[in-house]
C-alpha cells in the first residue's frame, strides 16, 4: 500500500535535489542582467504596436525594425497579426502605433489620415511594389510572345481547368488585394475567367505546381514578393498605366499604378517623443534587402529574430543611417 | 399500411426530381438570381454601413463606451492574468510566474484528483511532449485562453442549461439562438466582434464562447431533464422548496453529464483555436497560420500536432474526470486508504516543484525545446515534398474527372434552374418528410435564402455539399461497417478518427493544395477529412448495436459475410446511417468556409472576401446569413427522414 506513496516521495526528492543541485541559474539571477539593460531604457522607449500583415515581405519589414527597436534603441514592441484593412480600424482604438508597409489603400488613407485625423503618412519603405500577371517561367521561354496581353487569347485554351469551363482560368488569390482583373478581362475582351483562389497559399502553390509539371497557369501576382526568389514568374506587359486610367472601376483597361510603398502611424505615436519615432521614420532600404530578409525566413526557416540579427549584422550602416 | 406509405414517399421523391429535370431543362439560366464577385445589393450595403456606423461610434456611443468597453477589460484583463501565470512574462519579468515544471506538476496533481493517475501520467507525458515539439510557451498560450472561455462559457452554459432544463419555455426561447450559434461559420462574426471588441484575446475569447456556450447549456439542460420523475417526485412530496430540490436532488443527480458538458465545452474552445488567430489570438493557432503563408507543411504539422496532443490530454482528463463522478455516485468507487496521503503529498510536491520553475531557470524555461518535433517537422516536410512531385500529375487528372464528370453537372443543374423549381422540390420534400408543419419553416428559410440576394452562389455551395456528404456517407458505411464489426479495426481506426476531428484544416490544405490545385475538389477533400469520422464512428456504433440474435440467425439460414452485412446488418442500423447522414452534411457545411480558401468559390469565398475587404464586408455577412440558412434547412429536413416511421406518420396525419 504504502510502496507508491514511498516511491513517489523518493522521486520528487531526487527530482528536487537534481535541480537544485545543478541549476545555478536562477530566474532572477539571468533576468537581472537583461533587466537593467533595458529598465533604463524602459522609460526612454515606450511600448509601441506594430501590426504585422500577413505577407511575408512585410514580416521581414517588421522583423528588423523589431530587432532594431529592441536591441539597439531598448523598446518594448508589441507585434499584433491582423488583416490590411483591420489594422487601419487600429489606429482610431489606439490597437495599432505602425503599419510598416501600406499598399495604397488611398480610401483608408482619405478616412484615417484626412477625416478622422488619428493616422500619419511616414514616408516611403524604399521598396517599390509592382503588381501585375504573371506567368510560370517554362511558359514564357516556351511560348515568348505571351508576355504581350494582346497575344493572350492565342492560349487562352491551354489555360482551360476544370473551374473554367471553356473559358481560360485567370488565377487570383487572397481577396484583400486590390485587384483589377475581372474588369481588365472584360475589357481588354480576354477569353479567360477569374477563378478566385481564396489565399495567397493557394495561389503560390498554383504557380510552384505548374513551374514544376510545366502546366499553364496564369495569375495575380506581386512584387517584392520572397516566392520570386524559388520560381522567376515572368511578368506580363498590359497597356501601359497612366494617371486616372483608373478612375473608374468597371472601365479599368490599363495596368496596374506602380506602388510607391509607405509607412502609416498614429497620431499619438507621431507626437511622442520616443527614439522609435525616428526609426520608423527614417526606415528605408531596397527590394533586394527586404526579399533577403524574407528568404531568411521562408527558404532558410530562420525565425524573425534570427534572419533579422543576420541582416542588421552585415548591414549596421544602414541601420545607423535609420537611427542618426 | 407503412409498405404503401413508403412506396408513395418513394414515388413522390422520384417524381419530384423527374419533375425538376424536366424544367430545369427547360428554363436552364433563367430566374436563377447570377450575381457578380463585386456587385452588392442593397441589402448587403445596408448591412456594410450597419458596421461603419458601429465603427464611428465606438467612443461616443454611452453603450458601447460602458458596458462593451469594461467587458471587454474584464476579460482581456481574465485572459492577461492567466498568460501571465503560466505564458507569457509580466511586464517587468522574463519568464511567467510558473515555468514548465510547475505547470506539468499542477496538471498531473489536479488530473489525479479528479480523475485517476493512468490518466494523470498521460496528461503529465502530453505536457511535456508541448516543450519537446517545440511550442511550449505557445502550447500554454492557448491553455491560457481555452481556460478562460470554457470557465467563462460554463458560468454562462450551466446557469442557463439549468433554467432550460427546469422550464420547457426558456429551452424553446434559446433554441434557435443555439442553433444559429453553432451553424453559423466564425469568420462570419470574427469581423463583428473585432468590430466591437477590438483585435487580440479579448475578441478571440468571445469568438470562441460563442461557439463553446451551446454545447454546456445544451447537455446541462438534459442532464436536469434526465433526472427521473420519480426521484423529483419523493422529494417534492417530502415537501422540499424548488431551490432545495433543485440544489439536493437534480443538480448532484445531474452531475455527471453536466462533466460530460465539460468536456464537450472544452473540445469547442479547442477548434476554434485557428480561425481566432486570425484576429490576433496568442498560441499555436498562429503558428498554424504563419506556416500557411510560407506553404510550409513541416511546422504547421508540428504545431497541428501539438493542438491534437492538447485535444487529447484534455478530452480523456474529462472524460475519466465525468467516469470517476459516475462511479462514487453510484458508489462504485472503491475508496483507497492512500488515495489522501497520497494527495497531500502530491500537494507538497507541486508547491516545490512551482517554487523551482518560479526560481530555477532550468524549471522555469523548457530544456531541450523542439528536441522531437523539429525532425518531426522535417520528415513531413520531405514526404509531402515526395508525395506532391510524384503523384501531383495522376491527381490532377482525378480532379479534373471528378470534377467534369460529378461536380459540374450537379453544380450546373442546381445553378442553372429557376430559383422556384428547386425551392418547389424542396417543399415538396420537407411536406413529404415533415409534414406541413416543416414545409411552413422550409418556406421561410427558402424566402430568407432569396432575400440574401445570394441564390446562385448558395447552390454552388449547395452542389459542393451534397457531393461532399456523399463521399463522407459512402466511406462512413464502408469503414463504418469494417469498424463495427472487428474490435481490432475499431481500435486501430479510431484514433486516427479523433486526429482528423481535431487537426486543424489548415494544417493539410497546404498538401492539398499541391495535389488537387486550388479547386472545388480541394474544398471538398478538405471538407470529407474533417466530416467523414463523426459518420464513420455514428455507423460503427450503429452496426455493434445490431442484436447478436438477428446476427446469429442470419448465419443460421446460411447468409455469406457479405450478405449478413448488406440484408441485415446495414438495414438494421439505417437510423445510424441516418443520422450519420445528418452529421455529415452539418459538418461539410461547417467547412464552407475553409473551402472558400482554397479555390471553393461560393458562399465560402464571400465570407473570406468580406472579412478580408471592407467594401464587401455586408456581403460577406449575409453569405454567412445563407451558410445558416442552409444548414438549418438542411439539418431539419434530414432529421424529419431520419425519424423513425411511425413518428413521422403521426406527425404528417396533424
Amino acid at each position: 500500500m504504502t510502496r507508491r506513496l514511498r516511491s513517489g516521495v523518493i522521486v520528487a526528492a531526487a527530482a528536487s535535489l537534481l535541480l537544485t543541485a545543478c541549476s545555478t541559474a536562477t530566474v532572477n539571477s539571468s533576468s537581472s542582467a537583461t533587466a537593467t539593460g533595458s529598465t533604463a531604457a524602459a522609460t526612454a522607449c515606450p511600448n509601441f504596436n506594430l501590426a504585422i500583415n500577413a505577407w511575408v515581405g512585410y514580416e521581414a519589414d517588421a522583423a528588423v525594425v523589431r530587432y532594431v527597436a529592441e536591441h539597439q534603441l531598448g523598446c518594448k514592441v508589441t507585434s499584433k497579426n491582423i488583416s490590411e484593412q483591420v489594422a487601419w480600424q487600429g489606429f482610431a482604438t489606439g490597437e495599432v502605433d505602425v503599419i510598416l508597409e501600406n499598399w495604397g489603400h488611398e480610401d483608408l488613407a482619405k478616412k484615417y489620415i484626412t477625416d478622422q485625423k488619428v493616422a500619419v503618412d511616414f514616408g516611403p519603405t524604399g521598396n517599390k511594389g509592382i503588381i501585375g500577371w504573371y506567368v510560370p517561367p517554362w511558359m514564357a521561354k516556351k511560348y515568348p510572345d505571351i508576355t504581350n496581353w494582346k497575344n493572350l487569347n492565342k492560349y487562352a485554351s491551354l489555360f482551360k481547368t476544370s473551374e473554367s469551363g471553356n473559358l481560360g482560368q485567370f488565377s487570383d488569390g487572397d481577396p484583400s488585394y486590390v485587384t483589377n482583373d475581372e474588369a481588365l478581362i472584360k475589357n481588354l475582351h480576354l477569353n479567360f475567367k477569374v477563378v478566385y483562389l481564396g489565399s495567397e497559399a493557394a495561389l503560390i502553390q498554383g504557380f510552384r505546381t505548374a513551374e514544376q509539371q510545366k502546366k499553364p497557369f496564369i495569375g495575380y501576382f506581386y512584387e517584392p514578393q520572397w516566392f520570386l526568389s524559388e520560381v522567376p514568374l515572368v511578368h506580363i506587359t498590359l497597356p501601359p498605366y497612366t494617371p486616372g486610367c483608373d478612375a473608374v472601376a468597371a472601365k479599368i483597361a490599363c495596368d496596374y499604378p506602380p506602388y510607391t510603398l509607405n509607412k502609416v502611424v498614429s497620431k499619438s505615436f507621431a507626437d511622442s517623443n520616443s527614439p522609435a519615432v525616428k526609426l520608423i521614420k527614417n526606415f528605408n532600404w531596397t527590394n533586394d534587402d527586404q526579399n533577403l530578409v524574407a528568404k531568411y525566413i521562408t527558404v532558410d526557416k530562420m525565425t524573425d529574430d534570427q534572419a533579422a540579427a543576420k541582416w542588421v549584422a552585415a548591414n549596421q550602416a544602414k541601420v545607423d543611417a535609420w537611427l542618426k | 399500411m407503412p409498405r404503401l406509405r413508403n412506396l408513395g414517399r418513394g414515388w413522390i421523391l422520384t417524381a419530384s426530381i423527374v419533375v425538376f429535370v424536366v424544367f430545369r431543362t427547360v428554363w436552364s439560366g433563367h430566374w436563377n438570381f447570377p450575381l457578380d464577385r463585386a456587385t452588392l445589393t442593397p441589402f448587403h450595403t445596408w448591412l456594410g454601413s450597419l458596421m461603419d456606423s458601429v465603427d464611428a461610434n465606438r467612443t461616443s456611443n454611452p453603450l458601447m463606451a460602458n458596458i462593451v468597453e469594461v467587458l471587454r477589460t474584464a476579460i482581456s484583463n481574465f485572459v492577461t492574468m492567466l498568460q501571465q501565470l503560466i505564458s507569457e512574462p509580466a511586464p517587468n519579468a522574463s519568464y511567467p510566474f510558473i515555468g514548465w515544471l510547475g505547470v506539468i506538476a499542477i496538471v498531473g496533481w489536479v488530473v489525479y484528483a479528479t480523475a485517476n493517475w493512468r490518466v494523470a501520467l498521460l496528461a503529465m507525458v502530453g505536457f511535456y511532449a508541448f516543450g519537446a515539439l517545440g511550442f511550449w510557451t505557445e502550447s500554454m498560450d492557448t491553455l491560457a485562453l481555452v481556460i478562460a472561455s470554457v470557465v467563462i462559457a460554463l458560468l454562462i452554459g450551466i446557469p442557463l442549461g439549468v433554467l432550460a432544463g427546469l422550464f420547457p419555455r426558456v429551452e424553446q426561447v434559446l433554441t434557435p439562438f443555439l442553433d444559429f450559434a453553432q451553424v453559423m461559420p466564425t469568420f462570419v462574426y470574427l469581423m463583428p466582434v473585432a468590430l466591437f471588441f477590438l483585435i487580440g484575446p479579448a475578441s478571440a475569447t468571445i469568438v470562441t464562447l460563442i461557439y463553446a456556450v451551446p454545447p454546456a447549456l445544451r447537455i446541462t439542460a438534459v442532464a436536469i431533464r434526465e433526472v427521473p420523475i420519480v426521484t423529483v417526485e419523493a422529494g417534492t412530496s417530502l415537501g422540499t422548496t424548488r431551490w432545495q430540490l433543485l440544489r439536493k436532488v437534480q443538480l448532484p443527480q445531474a452531475k455527471r453529464t453536466i462533466v460530460v458538458g465539460v468536456n464537450q465545452t472544452i473540445m469547442a474552445a479547442l477548434s476554434m483555436v485557428t480561425i481566432a488567430a486570425l484576429i490576433d489570438a496568442p498560441g499555436l493557432g498562429q503558428v498554424v497560420v504563419s506556416s500557411l503563408q510560407k506553404l510550409d507543411v513541416g511546422t504547421s504539422f508540428q504545431a497541428g500536432l501539438a493542438i491534437v496532443v492538447m485535444a487529447i490530454v484534455l478530452d480523456r482528463a474529462t472524460t475519466a474526470a465525468a467516469e470517476r463522478v459516475e462511479r462514487e455516485s453510484t458508489g462504485h468507487e472503491s475508496r483507497r486508504q492512500w488515495r489522501r496521503p497520497l494527495l497531500a503529498v502530491g500537494f507538497v510536491g507541486v508547491l516545490i516543484a512551482v517554487y523551482l520553475s518560479h526560481t530555477y531557470l532550468v524549471a522555469a524555461q523548457f530544456q531541450g525545446e523542439g528536441s522531437i518535433g523539429v525532425p518531426i517537422a522535417n520528415a513531413t516536410q520531405t514526404a509531402a515534398d515526395w508525395v506532391q512531385l510524384h503523384w501531383g500529375a495522376a491527381t490532377s487528372a482525378y480532379t479534373d474527372w471528378v470534377s467534369t464528370w460529378f461536380l459540374n453537372p450537379l453544380q450546373n443543374a442546381l445553378v442553372n434552374a429557376p430559383w422556384f423549381v428547386t425551392a418547389a422540390v424542396v417543399l415538396v420534400w420537407a411536406c413529404t418528410f415533415g409534414g406541413r408543419r416543416l414545409a411552413l419553416v422550409a418556406a421561410g428559410l427558402i424566402a430568407v435564402l432569396v432575400g440574401t440576394g445570394l441564390w446562385s452562389d448558395s447552390m454552388v455551395t449547395l452542389a459542393a455539399t451534397f457531393f461532399a456528404a456523399a463521399i463522407t456517407v459512402i466511406i462512413g458505411v464502408l469503414l463504418g461497417a469494417w469498424m463495427g464489426r472487428s474490435t481490432i479495426v475499431d481500435r486501430i481506426v479510431r484514433p486516427v478518427l479523433d486526429a482528423g476531428q481535431v487537426l486543424p484544416a489548415f494544417v493539410y490544405l497546404v498538401p492539398f493544395l499541391g495535389l488537387f490545385g486550388a479547386t472545388r475538389f480541394t474544398a471538398i477533400l478538405a471538407a470529407v477529412v474533417y466530416a467523414a469520422p463523426a459518420s464513420v464512428k455514428l455507423i460503427a456504433d450503429g452496426v455493434r448495436g445490431v442484436p447478436e440474435t438477428i446476427r446469429e440467425a442470419a448465419v443460421s439460414a446460411g447468409a455469406s459475410t457479405w450478405q449478413q452485412i448488406v440484408k441485415v446488418e446495414l438495414p438494421t442500423a439505417r437510423h445510424a446511417i441516418a443520422l450519420a447522414t445528418n452529421q455529415g452534411l452539418i459538418y461539410v457545411l461547417a467547412m464552407v468556409v475553409v473551402g472558400g480558401l482554397v479555390g471553393a468559390g461560393g458562399l465560402g469565398y464571400l465570407v473570406v472576401a468580406g472579412f478580408a475587404q471592407s467594401s464587401l464586408r455586408g456581403k460577406g455577412m449575409a453569405a454567412g446569413l445563407a451558410i445558416v440558412v442552409l444548414g438549418i434547412l438542411i439539418d431539419r429536413i434530414t432529421q424529419a427522414a431520419s425519424r423513425p416511421r411511425e413518428r413521422a406518420e403521426i406527425g404528417a396525419t396533424h
